[in-house]
């Protein structure tokens, strides 16, 4: 176990120095350098000038190695747009997309689980027939677009919920309030998941409603719901862990586009913005903050199969 | 023709495939899926209106009306006009041509790409493997959505920059879903046989090997399509898409949601049909998966 640790630790800060410089080869190396676009105005040796001034002017590995030295050294440099270091910007960013992404996947894997399981224990049925629907809906659908329908539903039409932002600006803030405005962007970003993991749930529990293990359970005379969800649910669970760690990644980039429609000032929102005014220690900052994450979240997966089902072993390599 | 392993009377059997014996047509099996079918044909309607836009609509698609902002759904036109006067039906059918190119071209790139990774990594091993997953793992790792924003931002968009950076961007699943197909048939008994009949390392890989992960190809390449429209509405929705005047779904329904107040239908149209066509990729990516699968009947 500890050697597993070990390795896969090690494993996942190699994959994530690649990662980085993946990335900021990528950004660097695409042509147009943040300069022409925060002054638009200026000449061009003006801007050759700025371009110096930011030592973009170096050969790409030199700034690489600068910004990694400087990341050891805990410096994640200055935002090109607001002159502010770039910890402190996507740091107070950091709660609000916390909210909206936990509550994304809480809606997620609950709703997510029991349509998965309903439909695969009322296999063709209407409800099942139904829940396909839903999901193939859910995979299929551009999220800004069930964004703005839902904001033409609820805000425009029915006068019901608030259209954008996290709190009403200027009122006294209450929790009422701020689930209000949490409903819309938690539902628009939790759709796609939820399809996601009730497919794989339904799929997963039809493999084992068929397997041997339930026979044995329903001829030792339990009752069926005993042994539907003591037995059987707990067993198609595992695979559907993998896919919950992979909604991760499919979480974040969705709310990107969830903050955006509607005007949530989140991580979101600061990783479009950043993205369009090319703001790179922004950009390199964020996507560090994300890769950690994913990568986080695989290396835990895999540890929970451990404890979820005994048969698997690990082994200290690939 | 130089002999090959297929025609060798000895290996013949061995060749020969035994889950395909005795089963009910691929189509067949395919057509019993309704919704696949209704797709299908959603897809030809669409894609034939796509072609023959300049025959089913009677205005250009960048034509200015003069007068007539924001007209709701009439006879002269069908679904109303936006707020520059334009044709809301035309640009429908003419922005369909670009979505679709996007989705196809950008589906192409991205499938022979996964395709070369996950072959050489699979059937090569050892080093090639080692650099090809590590790749794949760091690109799944890195949120490629907003990647694509700030190089497309700096790159500056158009069709084409848009096509190449779908494609690149979306081949993991492809690569990984091959890799482990070349993995199980690298070590059949034909693939064998093949061998030992003298074939090369790369006829083996072309010939033999690559051709048994052609099915779980074809559904990554279905699903692939609505994948590619679905990024590039969100790229144009968030205006680094396809850029005006040229109408795409995604930046048709970026421009509507300006004006969701006063003409909420000029949002929904482009949405439908983004919906709809994904949904159908989708439905006939499954539906190919089950006709696909050896362990059904």
């Amino acid at each position: 176990m500890g050697r597993y640790i070990l390795s896969r630790t090690v494993q996942s800060v190699v994959l994530l120095v690649f990662v980085s410089m993946l990335t900021f080869a990528l950004i660097h190396a695409a042509p147009g350098g943040p300069g022409v676009l925060l002054a638009p105005g200026m000449t061009g040796a003006q801007i050759k000038e700025a371009q110096r001034a930011l030592g973009l002017d170096d050969p790409i590995p030199v700034q690489y190695l600068r910004w990694l030295s400087n990341l050891l050294h805990g410096n994640l440099g200055k935002s090109y747009g607001q002159g502010l270091p770039v910890s402190q910007v996507v740091i107070s960013r950091i709660p609000l997309t916390l909210e909206l992404v936990v509550t994304g996947m809480l809606l997620s894997v609950v709703f997510g689980v029991l349509i998965g399981v309903v439909s695969a224990v009322r296999r063709y049925s209407i409800v099942d027939h139904l829940a396909t629907g839903l999901t193939f809906f859910g995979m299929s659908v551009p999220v800004f677009w069930l964004g703005l329908m839902l904001i033409i539903l609820f805000s425009i039409d029915w006068h019901l919920l608030p259209s954008s932002g996290a709190v009403t600006l200027g009122a006294a803030a209450t929790l009422i309030d701020r689930l209000k405005h949490l409903v819309l962007p938690a539902v628009v970003l939790a759709t796609a998941n939820l399809a996601q993991i009730a497919r794989y749930t339904r799929s997963s529990m039809i493999e084992v409603l068929n397997a041997d293990f339930l026979r044995v359970a329903r001829a030792k005379g339990l009752r069926e719901r005993a042994v539907i969800y003591r037995h059987g649910l707990r067993n198609a669970l595992v695979p559907v862990v993998t896919v919950v760690a992979l909604g991760v990644p499919r979480l974040v980039g969705g709310v990107a586009i969830t903050e955006s429609v509607f005007a949530w000032p989140g991580m979101g929102q600061l990783a479009v913005d950043s993205a369009l005014q090319r703001d790179y220690p922004v950009i390199m900052g964020i996507t560090l903050m994300v890769s950690i994450l994913v990568i986080l979240t695989n290396f835990l997966t895999d540890l929970s199969y451990v404890f979820l089902d005994p048969r698997v072993k690990l082994t200290g390599t690939r | 023709m130089a002999s090959t392993a297929r025609d060798d009377p000895t290996t013949r059997d061995v060749l020969r495939s035994p889950s395909r014996a005795g089963r009910p047509g691929l189509w067949r099996r395919f057509a019993r899926n309704p919704f696949a079918a209704a797709a299908v044909v959603y897809l030809v309607a669409i894609v034939l209106a796509a072609v023959f836009a300049p025959l089913l609509t009677r205005y250009a698609p960048d034509r200015i009306i003069i007068g007539q902002e924001l007209q709701p759904p009439s006879a002269a036109h069908w679904v109303g006009t936006d707020q520059s006067a334009r044709d809301e039906f035309s640009r429908l059918l003419y922005g369909a041509r670009i979505s679709l190119a996007i989705g196809i071209i950008a589906m192409l790139l991205s499938v022979t790409f996964g395709t070369a990774v996950g072959a050489v990594s699979g059937f090569f091993g050892g080093a090639a493997d080692a650099i090809g997953m590590r790749l794949t793992d760091a690109m799944l790792a890195i949120p490629v959505f907003f990647l694509l924003l700030a190089v497309l931002a700096s790159v500056g968009s158009s069709v084409p920059t848009i096509i190449l950076a779908i494609g690149l961007s979306s081949w993991m699943a492809t690569a990984r879903v091959v890799r482990s197909e070349v993995l199980r048939t690298a070590n059949l008994d034909f693939v064998t046989a093949a061998r030992v009949l003298g074939a090369t390392r790369l006829r083996l890989l072309v010939r033999h090997v690559l051709p048994q992960a052609f099915p779980s190809m074809l559904v990554a390449s279905t699903l692939g399509v609505g994948q590619a429209i679905l990024i590039e509405s969100a790229l144009s929705y968030l205006g680094v898409g396809v850029q005006p005047p040229t109408a795409s779904w995604g930046n048709m329904l970026s421009n509507a949601q300006s004006y969701v107040f006063a003409a909420p239908l000029l949002a929904l149209w482009p949405g439908l049909f983004i919906l709809l066509t994904v949904l159908s990729f989708n439905f006939i990516g499954d539906a190919s998966r089950d006709a696909l699968s050896p362990y059904q009947t």
